[in-house]
């Protein structure tokens, strides 16, 4: 397991060697620092603890602070686990970039959806629509809500309510360029989330075909 | 956003040249045959060009063997050897759909000289 943690910055596209086009998303990939190593004797598990994007020392808890001190570094707007990673090639305070992906690696991304508000069940849950006309009065509302017998619905029955602004996985995406220089992961298609909000990469759960 | 913006304008040829809808272009396409590799031109008459940076394309319109042939181009293709402006033409609109409908004499487009 390989991963890095960035902010998206939006997409375009990119020719291949063939003249094929690519829509890649750009990804400001790093530099993250890893700010604390979980072993299985003291944490029960065995991860690494990276950061990413400095985090003013004024909005920073001296919790955080304190705990990225140990990597001598900032606190970190965000922070998060990777876990399945070989505990040995990682130091605390070690920096990483995006050169821990190679071109045509495959990637799972994970970000925030954008949240979409109160949303019906044909937005939220793909449901048909009645008809609009002809005297039909049933428009765009949720169908059935399931059987009488019961006397009650149901535990997961599909409703309107509140749309993203959640954690979404993105499996299996391409690693199109590595930019070493500039910090940088194009990575071919759409990952979840508005253009600046943070992401996590970390190499397919379910590569291998 | 800039960093975005600076990788697509990295890709952006400079040796485009100035055409607009109604002008007659010779494409000089790349065709890959296995390994080989040559040219195969494309000569017809634009008649659309849409979108911007490095997404634009314009597409080309001909008529091979009576039968009407387009094909559609991203401006900044790296599999374009060359493009040509042979002819310019005169046109009061942007897209020239309405040569679809015409065939013959009355799909002609006068020059501007």
């Amino acid at each position: 397991m390989k991963g890095i943690l960035g902010r998206k910055l939006g997409m375009t596209q990119v020719f291949a060697e063939d003249g094929t086009v690519i829509p890649v998303t750009v990804i400001e990939a790093g530099p993250c620092i890893v700010l604390q190593k979980k072993q299985l004797e003291s944490d029960g598990y065995e991860a690494v603890q990276i950061g990413f994007a400095d985090k003013k020392p004024k909005r920073a808890t001296k919790a955080e602070q304190g705990h990225a001190q140990k990597a001598n570094t900032g606190a970190k707007k965000y922070v998060r686990e990777l876990r399945g990673v070989n505990l040995a090639e990682y130091e605390v305070g070690q920096q990483l970039g995006p050169d821990v992906f190679a071109e045509g690696d495959v990637v799972d991304v994970i970000g925030t959806s954008k949240g979409k508000g109160y949303a019906g069940p044909i937005k939220r849950h793909n449901q048909s629509r009645g008809p609009m006309a002809h005297g039909s009065k049933y428009h765009r509302g949720v169908g059935s809500l399931g059987a009488i017998a019961p006397n009650r619905v149901f535990k997961g029955q599909t409703m309107a309510g509140r749309m993203g602004g959640e954690r979404v996985t993105v499996q299996n995406l391409q690693v199109v360029r590595v930019d070493t220089e500039r910090n940088l992961l194009l990575i071919k298609g759409a990952v979840p989330g508005p253009k600046n909000s943070f992401v996590t990469v970390r190499s397919a759960v379910k590569a291998g075909h | 956003m800039n960093l975005v913006r600076a990788i697509a304008e990295e890709q952006l040829r400079k040796d485009i040249p100035d055409f607009r809808p109604g002008d007659t272009v010779r494409v000089h396409v790349k065709v890959r045959e296995g390994q080989r590799e040559r040219i195969q031109v494309f000569e017809g008459i634009v008649i659309r060009r849409r979108g911007s940076g490095i997404s634009e394309t314009y597409t080309v319109r001909k008529i091979s063997y009576g039968v009407g042939v387009e094909r559609t181009f991203p401006v900044h293709s790296p599999n374009i050897e060359r493009i040509e402006r042979t002819r310019r033409g005169k046109v009061r609109r942007a897209k020239l759909y309405y040569l679809r409908g015409l065939s013959g004499k009355a799909a002609r487009i006068k020059e501007i000289r």
